[in-house]
């Protein structure tokens, strides 16, 4: 239980102990540890990060959903208005082409109208003329009679 | 039972028995084999492993015998920090390590049964061997040589030999009373490193011996009717004491390690903090 030299042993390999923990454990397990606790706040940065951009691309997919809406409604206005010009000029001239057609019709009717006229005219004269002409035939003497035929003729 | 071939020479020679040094020379030229062997197995032990977790250490998800060493790692990088707040020292903390694993490793030899190995060495030839390195008063003192000669290393570094020496002259009771101060102070800082190195010697030699009291309890008695009293006895105390010194070698590793880095700090302290 003396003090002895094996003190100074001891005290080299106590030296000699720090050192090597030092070198073998300490420094690369400390070293590692910083890295990793590097490595965690690196991840959740990122994922605080990562949390942000997502809260802004929701905010911008709403602002996108909310203009094409808008457009939607735009487009859908403008559509509705056009077919209704397209409706109302459609029936424009559906109308315009109904008119002339009709106003066509008309006229042709009344030419058709002007024509049988006439025609029965001069049928019924030449009928009264041949009427006339079977009475007159037995009945009237030509000379007679020749005054009032020619004026006949002269009228139809 | 190798305590009754001892038995010859009665309980006091059994107990010199083991508390002899496997040693050669002679006075102060003697080297205590035994204690410097055991205790570079053990720090051989502790580079092996050290080795073996720093080889491949592993970032992301370390399993077993890495997350061990983790947290003691990191337990005692916290006492350092908070001893040392935001002062750095790269040395600090590897010497922490150093004092709370190797002193652990070196006491916890206490709790091997106190025959086991020397009879094992016996029959191999030898006659003396003390398992326990730190029951030697050379291995506990030399430690805590080891951390006075850096406290008196520190103390110059942070304060100057001007400052290390005021310390000396005004500490603690002003300027008018220097011829105490220097008195006070060299027994002061004396006394740190002898209590650091006496402690451990203390609670482990202690330990060792109530141990090796324990196991006289059924050496002593003779075979007999006497044995079947004794020997359960011996088992119930030794497994009691077994248990309760667990706690002490841990703790006293723990205490040699907070000293080391309070004497530290306090050596790094600069003369305002006085």
């Amino acid at each position: 239980m003396n003090i002895t030299v094996t003190l100074i042993a001891q005290m080299i390999a106590f030296v000699v102990m720090i050192w090597l923990v030092n070198k073998f454990l300490w420094a690369p397990l400390s070293a590692m540890m910083e890295a990793r606790r590097q490595r965690i706040a690196d991840g959740l940065s990122a994922s605080e990060r990562g949390k942000h951009e997502l809260k802004l691309a929701e905010e911008r997919a709403v602002q996108i959903i909310k203009e094409a809406k808008e457009k939607a409604t735009e487009i859908l206005a403008q559509a509705n208005a056009r077919s209704n010009e397209i409706i109302d000029e459609a029936r424009n001239n559906a109308k315009a082409e109904a008119d002339r057609i009709l106003s066509g019709a008309r006229a042709e009717i009344d030419r058709e109208v002007e024509r049988a006229k006439q025609e029965l005219g001069k049928q019924v004269a030449e009928l009264a003329i041949a009427g006339a002409e079977r009475i007159l035939k037995r009945e009237v003497d030509a000379k007679a009679h020749e005054a009032a035929l020619a004026d006949l003729v002269a009228r139809i | 039972m190798s305590a009754a071939e001892n038995s010859g020479g009665g309980s006091v020679d059994y107990i010199q028995h083991h508390l002899t040094n496997w040693s050669v020379g002679e006075g102060f030229w003697t080297l205590n084999l035994d204690t410097l062997i055991v205790s570079l197995m053990l720090g051989a032990l502790i580079v092996f492993a050290a080795m073996r977790v720093g080889r491949n250490l592993q970032v992301g998800a370390p399993s077993g015998f890495q997350n061990f060493v983790e947290m003691v790692l990191d337990f005692v990088d916290k006492q350092v920090k908070d001893s040392f707040g935001g002062k750095d020292n790269k040395l600090i903390a590897p010497l922490a390590l150093t004092v709370l694993v190797w002193v652990w490793l070196m006491n916890f030899m206490d709790l091997i049964p106190v025959d086991l190995v020397p009879a094992i060495l016996h029959g191999v030839g030898l006659e003396h061997f003390k398992l326990v390195p730190t029951t030697d008063i050379n291995t506990t003192l030399a430690m805590a040589g080891v951390v006075f000669l850096l406290t008196v290393y520190y103390n110059i570094k942070v304060k100057g030999v001007v400052g290390y020496v005021k310390m000396f002259l005004f500490h603690p009771f002003g300027k008018f009373l220097i011829p105490v101060n220097i008195i006070m102070t060299a027994i002061e800082e004396l006394a740190k490193p002898l209590s650091l190195g006496l402690r451990l010697f203390g609670n482990m030699f202690a330990g060792e011996l109530v141990f090796l009291l324990i196991a006289l309890l059924s050496g002593a008695a003779t075979l007999g009717a006497a044995l079947l009293i004794w020997f359960p006895l011996q088992v119930v105390l030794d497994l009691g004491w077994l248990l309760f010194h667990i706690l002490i070698i841990t703790l006293q590793a723990f205490i040699f390690m907070v000293l080391t880095i309070v004497y530290l700090g306090m050596a790094h302290a600069s003369e305002d903090d006085h």
